[in-house]
């Protein structure tokens, strides 16, 4: 009996020991992404580091202004967005309501497919197709560009915006739309008027993971937006949070690559944040 | 009943909209596979396939990064699935304190929120800075990232294991750990298996956290060694080819493989799904 609990009880610290081991790896990305972050914000000062307008990172006299990544990064994400969720929203309202079944589940079948594609290939069509497309659509001597980015990420995050947006679709109770069509609202008016408010939350949590996904794509970019730290501007090749850490991090070495981590440490901090919105969204999804 | 012309004209919109949404979304799927497929297939020679990059005959192969792929796949899975379907049976069996819970369930959370860039970063402080650039290092970086995927997957599945079963098994005086060893984990094997197909969809999908962790190196080796010196990816050489090389062929060649991948990854877990809830309902 003794031997039995003693058992009973390595193995409860055994699996406890597993289950803290998510929280563990957090707090042990969180402590290095601080540690490696800190020396270069001290080094260069938090203010010109942040909103210096210049990276310059090789030259002689070398300058680490972050403010064109920064601004990039908000920029392609706002764009993705305005791009992205309105097609990715109104699918999600006709697979969801007025699709037939079988067109509903060939689309499912689809839109998982390219969830499922990789980032690279996403990046290989934008280079072979996009950014040729946009130099000789507006004349500009380069493709790579704001644009090429903005329009990559907003496919990229289509997936993500439909699957969530269907998901708090189909859960929207049937008796609310019961009910307005008995009250003499058509079925289109029913849907948008209805069913989209009654699944706010969840539409509002598609929306949040889009950003996640958006501000946190790296390589697809890093084949179609250029690269060059410029401040941003649509038609020009721009460089993002994200792939200013993996441009440079190959050859980097010292300030510059301590630069890299204050880098990555800027972006966690916005991953962080747009987590805590995602979560009071999914939370509030919850509750309705 | 009357419609006003206002209401009609609302009404109309929204279905065109809706409809061209839809299409756009149908037109592009088709697009983005028919363009890698039909760019992708042709160069896809049995030479590619099984050589590796010579400079003596000047021909690439692909022969070592299928390997990599391989191997990163099975180092991976060998450490993930242990501690994600441990961490869930703590979840669903062990914790009692509500907050332990939470605070679990936020972490995961947050790991599958962080983009991979940052993976391969912390990844390459934390492995490749100790261990040296190898798969292994990407490996175990890519073992913290689909930690998540994993836990959840496998709390799904622990969820449907009716608590009578459990009752049962205690009734009949077993322990708890003879429980969980007999009624419990055989029952959430299909979960386990849903989170393995996401997670080699995942690692094939890889390129930002494996970049900087598992190295570019294009050499065949057997898994020891392999796993032991640094190499590229299927992803990864699709990148390296296209970006750094300009070798437009290839790169289609990998990107079509990937996508043949990808949907054979989606119906391999549409088909699990569709087996287990049909054996659940019988």
């Amino acid at each position: 009996m003794k031997k039995n609990r003693l058992i009973e009880n390595i193995v409860h610290g055994i699996f406890l020991l597993l289950g803290l081991i998510t929280v563990g790896c957090v707090l042990i990305i969180t402590i290095y992404l601080v540690i490696s972050g800190i020396p270069a914000i001290r080094e260069i000062g938090l203010v010109p580091f942040l909103f210096g307008k210049t990276w310059a990172s090789t030259s002689a006299q070398p300058l680490y202004g972050i403010l064109p990544f920064i601004l990039t990064s908000i920029y392609g994400t706002a764009g993705a967005i305005l791009l992205g969720v309105p097609i990715g929203f109104l699918t999600a309202v006709y697979l969801s309501k007025v699709a037939p079944p079988k067109i509903k589940s060939v689309m499912e079948t689809a839109v998982s497919l390219m969830a499922g594609i990789p980032s690279v290939v996403y990046g290989l069509i934008g280079m072979m197709v996009l950014v040729p497309g946009i130099r000789s659509l507006f004349r500009i001597p380069d493709g790579a560009s704001l644009l090429a980015a903005i329009i990559v990420l907003a496919i990229m995050i289509l997936p993500s915006i439909i699957k969530v947006s269907m998901t708090a679709l189909d859960a929207v109770p049937k008796e609310y739309e019961d009910a307005s069509l008995a009250l003499g609202a058509t079925p289109i008016e029913t849907y948008f008027r209805v069913s989209v408010p009654a699944a706010k939350s969840g539409i509002s949590a598609a929306v949040v993971l889009g950003v996640g996904r958006a501000i946190g794509e790296a390589m697809a970019i890093m084949m179609v937006a250029g690269n060059a730290p410029n401040m941003p501007s649509l038609f020009q090749s721009v460089r993002f949070l994200t792939t200013a850490v993996a441009s440079e991090m190959a050859y980097s070495s010292g300030l510059q690559q301590q630069a890299l981590f204050s880098i990555a440490l800027v972006l966690f901090l916005f991953i962080m944040l747009i987590n805590a919105t995602l979560n009071f969204f999914l939370k509030r999804s919850k509750e309705v | 009943m009357h419609t006003s012309a206002k209401r009609k004209a609302y009404i109309t919109l929204m279905r065109v909209l809706m409809w061209v949404s839809t299409a756009l979304t149908a037109a592009l799927v088709l697009f983005l596979l028919g363009y890698v497929l039909w760019n992708g297939l042709p160069n896809i020679t049995w030479e590619l396939l099984s050589t590796k990059p010579s400079y003596i005959t000047d021909r690439i192969g692909i022969l070592p990064d299928i390997l990599n792929t391989l191997y990163v796949v099975l180092a991976t899975l060998v450490f993930v699935v242990p501690l994600g379907v441990g961490a869930a049976v703590y979840l669903t069996e062990y914790a009692s304190n509500k907050r332990i819970v939470g605070v679990i369930e936020y972490a995961a959370e947050t790991l599958s929120g962080i983009p991979s860039i940052i993976y391969g970063l912390v990844g390459m402080l934390l492995f490749s800075n100790n261990m040296g650039t190898c798969l292994m290092a990407g490996s175990l970086t890519l073992v913290i990232m689909n930690l998540p995927t994993i836990m959840r997957t496998t709390q799904e599945s622990l969820k449907t294991v009716p608590q009578s079963y459990r009752e049962g098994a205690f009734g009949l005086g077993a322990g708890k750990w003879r429980v969980i060893r007999t009624v419990v984990l055989p029952n959430c094997i299909d979960g386990v298996i849903t989170g393995c197909i996401l997670t080699v969809g995942r690692i094939l999908g890889e390129s930002a956290a494996l970049l900087f962790t598992a190295g570019l190196a294009h050499a065949v080796n057997g898994i020891v060694d392999g796993l032991a010196s640094p190499g590229a990816t299927l992803t990864v050489a699709l990148y390296v080819y296209a970006k750094e090389e300009g070798e437009f062929g290839i790169a289609f060649a990998i990107a079509a493989i990937l996508m043949v991948l990808t949907i054979l990854i989606n119906l391999a877990a549409t088909l699990v799904g569709k087996y287990y809830n049909n054996r659940r309902n019988v």
